[in-house]
């Protein structure tokens, strides 16, 4: 045990309850040994008053000789002294003996302890075999001496005379007897503690009462409770033991603090004297008696007290092994004196506690090294460390104090304050004299010199550190480091000061602490000043220029060092290169035109926002941003590439961490950036895959732990900037950046067509040059080649054949440069020509389409071409003009067909189509046109829109034949048509009267004017027409001269009459009128009225059975509206001869069924085609036969329509009834006349029917 | 009361620091950064303890010569520190523990606000005010 080697001062003996022994000092020494030996062997259970909780206790005794004097007198609290226990040792078996002597002894014995009121008595006899064989004869039954004994002194108590038999014999009866009298012996030495101490603590408390009292005195009551300490620490309750001091400590505290608060005892007055010793803690003593009797004697300082509570306080935790409480407890005390000390306002050498704290510190540190082994240590660090940190601030105090720390070595003053100090530590302790490495001769040696001063503090300082290293305490050490190098700095060392500052800089960058950062950077820039490390020193002075936390002198001061270093005139390679995050940050890119993509040569201007940081505006010799060139790939199809460019943001902003105060930047990291890629077959273009890629993946996936603080531009070494020279720059020369944001304006390049990346920028100030390594987000802009272009459009839809109308051109100039004489050579067409006009001006604009200029155009007209001279234009520009044209809207009248265009081209007709969206005829206008740029025409195609739909008819009356023709408007304009004309072609004879009435007529939109006019004719009735139709036509209030031509021409065949049909319904034999229900007569009489041509006989089948050339006809008699009954026969064959006026009647019956003007029954009359007639080709039959089946189910009526349809296209439908008529077969046939060959004269006529009886009989239905 | 309040992210950047007399600015940004050391172990020794059922306050820090620095830490690691004098003894545990409650409902307050970004420095004039409250109490 430590107390042991360390010798307690106040007994030799160790501390142990005291235990007299009366009687026969003999036998005592003889049982002794043994005794001792077995008292404290087994524990015992102690219970507590005050609801404490029991406890096992091994009990040992010191046992001494009874003296009265042991015995302690009234008033005497000493409980160390105190004797717990007496025992009366005898082995009286003797009756005789007994009476004379021993009860004698024992009865004074008895007397003098209940004068001093002790009741802890106990009275061993013991007994051996030989003393009973010896008295076995003459004697009383053993027993009796201990019943006398009992019965003289114990009244009622028995169990305080106890047998020991046979003590010394090795035998089960003698241990057992053993047992019994040490059990016995426990159970009474607690029982007297119980007692003893109880009353101990009754008075301490009574005495503690008392505190308010005038006349008491701390030091007093801590020697009572101190006792109680002593008590319980010789019981080996040490626990107990502490708790008395923590109360006294804790007592003495509150009155500190009362005192503090204006409640002043007067006890008190003897701590707040001035301090004169500050020799620190001593704790090598168990108990300092120094200290102890200076405060018995009422004379200790504070520092007394509180080091001597400390040390007793150490030595308990020390016996509980809680060294590392010692440690945290040693900490609070130090801070705690210091506290009181300033509290109690107590008059302290300067310095003077600094000694005190430190010595204490060591002392402290010492103690616990001297208890523990070194892997105890080093696991416990975070307990001692701040211990060592203490320690260290203290001496770095006292350092300067004493001048010690300044280059210069300590003056005169600082001297003799040294000594001051050094007096107050007294003289080194006995207990340290002989080691070389106490606390005092630390101190001694470190305020001896300012080597042996930096010695001890490094060697402090290291230690510290490294223990707040091994703990993981990285702010700590750093802040120990920042304060070494805080030192160095003042011994002039700014290297390695600055590795100290650079670390601890790291760590407040890191985690964004403004303050510290700003301070540190400041302490830095020093070092790198002294250091002569000039561009670290620049960019250090960079960042502190753009400081917020700096005030603006501090500000402007850093800034002016920046420029005073760039205002230097050096060489070249003095140039330094500065990160410009320092300096001024990019916030925001701008390209104008947005899109960031012109074509080549034309201007893109690029717009920067610098926000600047410094405090002073900054004049730039040159910001230059390097540009990275790719040539485009694949070509340079303008007008393709364009449309599928991506489309860069035509603004980028940047984003930075706002400013150093809030977070770090590395907090949020950066964020994705993703892109899509697809991968396209080379020769296909088809789409292979497709993915998504993140383009700053080495951003994002850089280590976190190790490297990203350094990368913020709070970075503190400057990065490696370097300033690439690429070859393409945007510059900008002399520029002013004020602090905030400045726009600074640049042209970007843009020759060759291709994608241009902005890289770096580079700000140049004299030698300094600031660069942005990287601009990021990466910023492109493209320059595109475009080939020329032009197109031609209508100015307004639909565009009207027919009708002058105003095409628009438009030229696209693209990377070409229209120069003066470079003209546009229309191949003319026939169908399409364009019309001169008198002034047609053209206009240019620039891509913005603003307009450039406007020029007229000449426009130059030969047979084949038109020639159209541009006026000059610059490359990306737009040239817009405006021709009239005029598609003429064919007649139907064949051409040419090797008809060739001037440029060897076939011609293409226009083909005319019906357009789905509208009603109207479409014909698409080809348009071939030379351009000065290209070898190849152009050609452009234009689609026109007839506003016409025109249909004609013949009509007949008789032998007269009437030509209708029907123009339908199917245009949205309102037109006037005049001189509405029809002319046949080829018979000169023929006269066609007009019956029309109206030189002009109105031709709404949607609606058709008719026209009509009568053939006349002097010999004979041609049996074809060549007709055409022509009118002139404006839109709708303009005048004459806007008329244009419209043609219609068309073909009639098979005009002449050949057959007139009569038809007359004979009423009943005997009746005026026809009556429904009764049969009345139809005669049909078909007359022959011209004979037939000559080309009709090739036509017309004919038989030759008697001679006579006839024809054959069929008829048939159908009604429709069901109002006749055909009775009998309804068709027949007649064979007409071949002369004119032949007549052929048939009589057929018919019964009306009702009565009322009914119309009368249809006569068809139809060719009858024998099977001989001749077959020019032998085609499909199946189809002959339908075609004749579906004509014969066709009405007459229709026959009409059928003609109209078939001569619409006059060509065609010439062709088709050659067609048919050549598809003759081998069987009899029915062939329907044309419209105008058959006249019925009862067409449509009515006859009256009567009913058939008077009967009126009327149904009405109600309903 | 107190002489330096401090809210800082879980990142262990500063979010709210204020100290009274503000000259000691920069030694109070020391202080406060520095016993992020002792928080972090704190937290750390919880952690592995108790997990999730872990007190808040982490009781004093580490006592210096004229402070004492006192810990508190939320769920979300947001951790409060607030620094008081030596010198000012009426202050018990308990008062400090009140401290950080009150400290912590005006920060969850201001967490509430739709408008406050998480992460940002706190601004709140609200929160400004039970700050100050603390600090001037007892001057």
């Amino acid at each position: 045990m430590e107390c042991q080697e360390e010798k307690p001062i106040i007994y030799t003996m160790e501390n142990k309850p005291i235990v007299t022994c009366a009687g026969d000092q003999a036998l005592f020494t003889l049982l002794y040994t043994s005794l001792a030996q077995q008292l404290p062997r087994e524990p015992m259970e102690w219970r507590r008053t005050y609801g404490r909780a029991p406890k096992m206790i091994h009990l040992e005794a010191n046992f001494v000789q009874f003296k009265e004097e042991l015995l302690p007198k009234d008033g005497n609290k000493a409980l160390l002294t105190f004797p717990f226990l007496h025992i009366y040792w005898t082995d009286c078996c003797d009756t005789e003996a007994y009476k004379t002597s021993v009860k004698e002894d024992m009865s004074r014995w008895q007397n003098s302890l209940r004068v001093h009121g002790s009741a802890d008595w106990v009275i061993i006899v013991v007994e051996t075999n030989d003393t009973k064989k010896k008295n076995k004869t003459n004697i009383l039954p053993r027993s009796s001496i201990v019943d006398k004994i009992r019965s003289d002194f114990c009244n009622k108590q028995n169990d305080r005379c106890v047998v020991l038999s046979d003590p010394l014999k090795d035998s089960s009866r003698s241990q057992e007897s053993w047992n019994s009298l040490l059990l016995k012996l426990r159970t009474l030495l607690l029982m007297s503690f119980t007692k003893n101490l109880g009353r101990f603590e009754d008075d301490m408390r009574t005495l503690r009462e008392k505190r308010t009292q005038p006349g008491w005195s701390f030091c007093e009551y801590f020697m009572v409770q101190e006792e109680l300490a002593f008590v319980f620490e010789m019981l080996q309750q040490f626990e107990d033991a502490l708790v008395q001091y923590d109360e006294l400590d804790a007592l003495f505290t509150q009155y500190v603090l009362n005192f503090g608060a204006g409640d002043t005892a007067n006890w008190l007055g003897s701590f707040c004297a001035p301090v004169r010793c500050w020799n620190g803690l001593l704790l090598r003593r168990p108990i300092d008696m120094e200290k102890r009797d200076g405060i018995q004697r009422g004379e200790a300082s504070l520092l007394d007290l509180r080091s001597y509570l400390f040390s007793r306080q150490c030595t308990l935790l020390i016996f509980l092994q809680r060294p590392w409480e010692v440690t945290q407890r040693a900490l609070e005390l130090l801070h705690n004196c210091v506290q009181e000390l300033r509290l109690l306002e107590v008059s302290v050498l300067e310095g003077a506690l600094d000694c005190w704290v430190f010595l204490s510190c060591l002392e402290v540190l010492h103690r616990i090294e001297g208890c523990c082994d070194q892997a105890q240590l080093a696991a416990n660090c975070s307990h001692t460390v701040g211990l060592w940190a203490y320690a260290t601030d203290k001496l770095k105090s006292l350092g300067e104090l004493c001048g010690l720390v300044s280059d210069k070595g300590p003056t005169s003053e600082d001297l003799n304050r040294t000594v001051d100090l050094l007096a107050g530590l007294g003289d080194e302790r006995p207990e340290t004299v002989n080691s070389l490495q106490s606390p005092y001769k630390k101190l001694k040696e470190a305020l001896s010199s300012v080597e042996a001063f930096e010695r001890h503090y490094l060697e402090l300082s290291h230690a510290a550190m490294e223990m707040y290293r091994a703990i993981s305490r990285m702010r700590s050490a750093r802040l120990v480091g920042k304060s070494l190098a805080e030192f160095y700095m003042r011994k002039g060392d700014p290297e390695r000061a600055e590795a100290f500052l650079q670390e601890a800089l790291k760590s407040y960058v890191s985690e964004g602490w403004s303050l510290p950062v700003t301070h540190t950077r400041k302490q830095i820039a020093e070092c790198q000043k002294l250091l002569g490390r000039t561009e670290d020193y620049l960019q250090t002075s960079a960042l502190l220029a753009g400081d917020v936390n700096l005030t603006t002198e501090e500000r402007k001061h850093f800034c002016q060092e920046i420029l005073t270093f760039a205002s230097k005139s050096g060489d070249q390679s003095q140039k330094v290169s500065l990160s410009m995050g320092v300096f001024a940050q990019l916030t925001r890119l701008q390209f104008c035109p947005a899109t960031a993509s012109v074509h080549s040569g034309a201007v893109l201007k690029v717009e920067l926002t610098l926000r600047c940081l410094m405090p002073v505006s900054v004049r730039i010799q040159q910001l230059a941003a390097s540009i990275h060139f790719d040539l485009e790939h694949g070509g340079t199809h303008g007008r393709l590439k364009g449309a599928q460019r991506q489309t860069n943001p035509g603004t980028v902003d940047f984003i930075h961490s706002s400013s150093s105060a809030g977070p770090p930047s590395s907090a949020g990291g950066p964020s994705l950036e993703l892109d899509e890629i697809q991968d396209r077959s080379p020769s296909d273009n088809s789409l292979n895959s497709t993915g998504v890629v993140c383009k700053n993946t080495h951003l994002i996936m850089r280590r976190h732990d190790s490297s990203s603080p350094s990368d913020t531009p709070n970075c503190v070494s400057p990065l490696a900037v370097t300033m690439k020279e690429e070859a393409q720059m945007l510059k900008v020369q002399d520029v002013m950046l004020e602090p905030g944001n400045n726009s600074i304006v640049f042209t970007a390049p843009s020759g060759q067509p291709g994608t241009y990346t902005l890289r770096q920028l580079c700000a140049t100030v004299g030698q300094v040059q600031f660069v942005l390594p990287h601009i990021y987000p990466s910023v492109q802009y493209e320059v595109y080649s475009q080939e020329p272009q032009l197109t031609v459009e209508p100015l307004s839809e639909p565009l009207l054949a027919g009708l002058p109308q105003m095409v628009k051109f438009t030229l696209l100039t693209g990377h070409y440069t229209v120069k003066k004489g470079d003209a546009l050579q229309l191949s003319n067409t026939d169908s399409m020509p364009i019309l001169p006009s008198a002034s047609c001006s053209a206009r240019i604009s620039n891509t913005a389409a603003e307009l450039v200029g406007e020029s007229v155009l000449s426009i130059q007209s030969s047979e084949k071409v038109t020639s159209i001279s541009l006026p000059s234009t610059p490359p990306y520009h737009t040239l817009e003009f405006q021709l009239e044209v005029l598609c003429i809207i064919p007649s139907g009248s064949e051409r040419p067909a090797n008809e060739r265009l001037t440029n060897g081209e076939v011609r293409h007709r226009p083909r005319s189509y019906s357009h789905p969206d509208t009603p109207m005829t479409a014909i698409d206008q080809r348009m071939s046109i030379d351009c000065p740029w290209s070898i190849y025409s152009t050609l452009l195609a234009l689609t026109f829109y007839i506003p016409f739909k025109t249909k004609h008819s013949l009509l007949s009356a008789g032998n007269r034949k009437y030509i209708q023709v029907c123009v339908q408007n199917v245009s949205d304009v309102n037109f006037t048509l005049a001189e509405v004309k029809l002319t046949e072609k080829q018979h000169a004879s023929l006269e066609l009267q007009s019956l029309n009435t109206k030189t002009q007529q109105l031709l709404c939109s949607k609606h058709s004017v008719f026209c009509l006019w009568e053939v006349r004719w002097k010999d004979d009735l041609p049996s074809c027409l060549q007709c055409v139709f022509s009118a002139n036509f404006s839109p709708f209030n303009q005048d004459v001269s806007a008329f244009k031509p419209f043609h219609y021409q068309f073909q009639l065949e098979r005009v002449t009459t050949l057959y007139s049909v009569r038809a007359e319904i004979l009423p009943p034999p005997g009746e005026q009128y026809c009556r429904s229900g009764f049969l009345c007569g139809l005669e049909v009489c078909i007359t022959r009225l011209t004979e037939p041509a000559e080309g009709e006989t090739g036509e017309d089948s004919k038989t030759d059975t008697d001679g006579l050339r006839t024809t054959k006809l069929m008829y048939e008699v159908a009604d429709s509206s069901s109002n006749w009954a055909v009775c009998g026969k309804s068709s027949g064959m007649v064979s007409m001869p071949m002369t004119s006026n032949a007549t052929h009647k048939v009589q057929i019956e018919v019964m009306p069924l009702f009565a009322g003007h009914l119309p009368f029954p249809k006569i068809k009359v139809l060719k009858y085609l024998p099977h001989t007639a001749p077959v020019a080709i032998q085609s499909d039959p199946d189809s002959c036969v339908e075609d004749t089946l579906s004509l014969l189910d066709k009405p007459l009526d229709d026959q009409g329509d059928t003609a109209s349809i078939r001569s619409r296209g006059s060509v065609h439908s010439v062709g088709s009834n050659e067609q048919q008529q050549q598809k003759g077969v081998a069987m009899p046939r029915l062939e329907p006349f044309s419209p105008g060959q058959v006249f019925n004269h009862s067409h449509a006529r009515q006859v009256l029917v009567l009913p058939a009886t008077d009967d009126h009989i009327m149904e009405v239905n109600a309903t | 009361m107190a002489v330096c309040i401090a809210v800082i992210a879980k990142e262990n950047y500063p979010l709210y620091i204020r100290s009274v007399p503000t000259q000691n600015e920069l030694k109070f940004h020391y202080t406060v950064h520095t016993s992020l050391d002792v928080v972090e172990e704190k937290i750390s020794a919880v952690g592995k303890a108790l997990g999730d059922q872990r007190e808040l306050y982490l009781g004093l820090l580490y006592p210096t010569e004229d402070y004492k620095v006192y810990g508190y830490v939320t769920n979300s690691k947001v951790k409060f520190v607030i620094v008081v004098d030596s010198s000012n003894t009426s202050l018990r545990d308990n008062e400090i523990r009140s401290m950080f409650r009150k400290l912590h409902n005006s920060f969850t307050d201001v967490m509430c606000n739709p408008f406050h970004n998480p992460g940002d420095p706190i601004q709140s004039k609200a929160f400004d005010g039970i700050v100050s409250g603390m600090m001037v109490q007892t001057g």
